[in-house]
């Protein structure tokens, strides 16, 4: 085959340049451009960025550190989802993932965990606002049943507990993804590693720290930049359930871009936050980015 | 999955040993068990919970669908979210169907082609257009969404499919050329020499010989795209307004309301909108997975 041909291969590339460049690419560029915009098109610096941070909706992290109830802004509702998110749905997955590989009806199990990954996540937000329900919520009667009826509420009614009420929520919806990947990844491992380490009598503990771990590491790395560009993306859930309400206790980058953009009709604004979580993206995607290209 | 026993070296061994060793594997593999299925118990309860739902009228949903003193299932809920008075789904799922088959296909034919020219062809940028896609693919949506509302409404296609499908498209590019290229890079160069020898065009040899040895990666596309495109809420909330064309997704979103939300329709509008999405993924559940293990970012 004449590999040193041009005209073939563009040719072929054409259809895929042509709708990046219209559709992506110069959508992008434009969007950084905006950002530096005010709503008459003239050009005002960071101003955009200024007002993004000034916003409490955005940046309001005193609440925080007074300890007391959210909102504390979209860019730390994002930091607090990554925070408790990733950890969890990362032990869930690899647990499901070493459980299953030796029970009966794993493959069915699996399916069942792996649907959150399948459903639209506007009909995820419905489940968890259904299960969070004060009278037709699964949680609230499990409350009732271990005796802690007094608790019971709508979980998702209520600044102090909507946020981590979704964050918990979006943990079950998330988790089939980890699962997957950890039980792909689980089947790579060659059988014979095992049994070597179990005549040298290393421990199940052991052979778990020693072998499947480090065996695991590129499973790993594409579950944490998944799911982290997943949390920062967060945007179909928080919308079906409270808007990012009530008062801006669910606000996220993702549903405050879109807000600004489309409901205040500020553009700048809107573009400088839409910047800012593609800059936080490119941060995490960094490392695997790399790996691909490399490959 | 079968249930392994560490194999006993009897003859070694006392009685008393051996029943030892056989309850101790026991009390483990009924712990994994144990923990297993209830675990997954929690991952089914919500979707069970929804299905009750759907069949059950309001009085008894909020009473607890789990509890059976009265019973009375109907398709009321059903029958209400199909004829909603403000998003119907008779009109949305048609919609979403609409939407879905065109923006399934079109990528995937866009980049085969571009794939195949990536793996097969050395050309001067080559590696850096490809740098450049494993890039795009990291992109989240709002990132593009203010100028496209620009532009599709300049151009006519605000509130029209044809410029949803364009953008469902173009943002599926990226990672189905990566993943494709991967795929196309270890298919044997050879027949295609063949038959490059034999006078076959570049595309006759694209469409005859390597887009039918693709077609296991295609099928992973498709379905990934499909549940991709059939899911999407963000673009089709900017780019669709009109009522009678919403997608299921925004139907679905619109439909719980601030208070009061009767949990009948809304739960049976629910079980619609999945059922697409959780019947592509029963149906090439393989090819599914595989998509999605490939490491393909997007969204």
């Amino acid at each position: 085959m004449n590999l040193r041909q041009t005209k073939i291969p563009l040719f072929f590339l054409a259809p895929t340049i042509l709708l990046l460049t219209l559709f992506v690419i110069f959508p992008v560029v434009n969007t950084v451009y905006i950002s530096f915009l005010d709503e008459d098109d003239a050009f005002v610096g960071t101003a955009n960025y200024e007002k993004m941070f000034s916003k409490r909706d955005f940046w309001n992290p005193s609440n925080l550190i007074e300890g007391k109830a959210p909102p504390y802004g979209a860019l730390v509702h994002n930091g607090i989802w990554i925070v408790l998110h990733l950890p969890l749905s990362l032990f869930f997955g690899l647990l499901l993932a070493l459980l299953l590989r030796d029970v009966k009806g794993g493959a069915i199990i699996k399916s069942v965990v792996f649907l959150g990954m399948v459903i639209p996540m506007t009909v995820g937000g419905i489940l968890l606002r259904f299960v969070y329900n004060d009278k037709a919520g699964i949680v609230n009667e499990f409350l009732r049943v271990i005796g802690l009826g007094d608790l019971t509420r709508t979980w998702t009614a209520y600044p102090q507990t909507i946020l981590l009420a979704l964050i918990l929520g979006t943990v079950w919806i998330w988790t089939g993804f980890s699962m997957i990947v950890y039980s792909a990844g689980l089947e790579g491992i060659p059988k014979e590693l095992f049994e070597a380490a179990k005549i040298d009598g290393a421990s199940r503990w052991r052979r778990f720290w020693r072998i499947t771990v480090p065996m695991l590491r590129p499973a790993t790395i594409i579950v944490i930049t998944m799911t982290l560009l997943w949390e920062l993306k967060i945007f179909d859930i928080v919308w079906v359930i409270q808007q990012g309400g009530p008062g801006g206790a669910s606000m996220v980058m993702a549903l405050m871009m879109y807000l600004e953009a489309f409901l205040n009709r500020s553009f700048g604004t809107a573009a400088a936050i839409a910047t800012m979580l593609t800059v936080l993206t490119f941060g995490f995607a960094a490392y695997m980015v790399y790996r691909m290209v490399k490959e | 999955m079968k249930l392994k026993l560490p194999e006993l070296k009897l003859s070694k061994l006392k009685p008393s040993e051996i029943v030892a060793r056989l309850l101790k594997v026991k009390k483990t593999t009924i712990l994994v068990h144990v923990l297993a299925w209830g675990l997954s118990f929690v991952w089914i309860l919500p979707f069970l919970g929804v299905f009750m739902a759907s069949i059950r009228p309001l009085p008894e949903i909020l009473n607890g669908w789990w509890n059976f003193e009265v019973f009375n299932p109907n398709l009321e809920g059903y029958i209400g979210a199909w004829n909603h008075p403000s998003a119907p789904l008779s009109t949305a799922l048609v919609n979403s169907i609409i939407v879905t088959i065109p923006s399934t296909a079109l990528p995937i034919l866009v980049a085969a082609l571009g794939a195949y020219s990536f793996s097969r062809f050395r050309f001067p940028t080559r590696d850096f257009l490809f740098f450049v896609l494993v890039l795009l693919q990291t992109i989240p949506q709002q990132m593009v969404i203010i100028p496209l509302f620009k532009i599709m409404s300049d151009i006519g296609l605000w509130n029209n499919y044809l410029g949803l499908v364009l953008v469902h498209t173009a943002f599926a590019l990226p990672w189905q050329i990566f993943f494709l290229r991967n795929f196309f890079s270890v298919l044997p160069v050879e027949i295609e020499e063949a038959a490059r020898i034999d006078g076959a065009s570049y595309l006759k040899i694209f469409y005859r010989i390597v887009l039918p040895l693709t077609l296991p990666a295609l099928a992973s596309l498709t379905a990934l795209q499909f549940v991709w495109v059939w899911n999407d809420f963000f673009f089709a909330i900017v780019l669709i307004s009109s009522p009678e064309m919403k997608l299921a997704t925004q139907a679905v979103a619109a439909m719980p309301g601030r208070y009061n939300i009767n949990w009948n329709v809304v739960s049976a509008a629910s079980i619609l909108v999945m059922l697409i999405p959780i019947a592509i993924y029963a149906l090439m559940q393989r090819y599914y997975v595989k998509g999605l293990v490939a490491g393909a970012v997007k969204g």
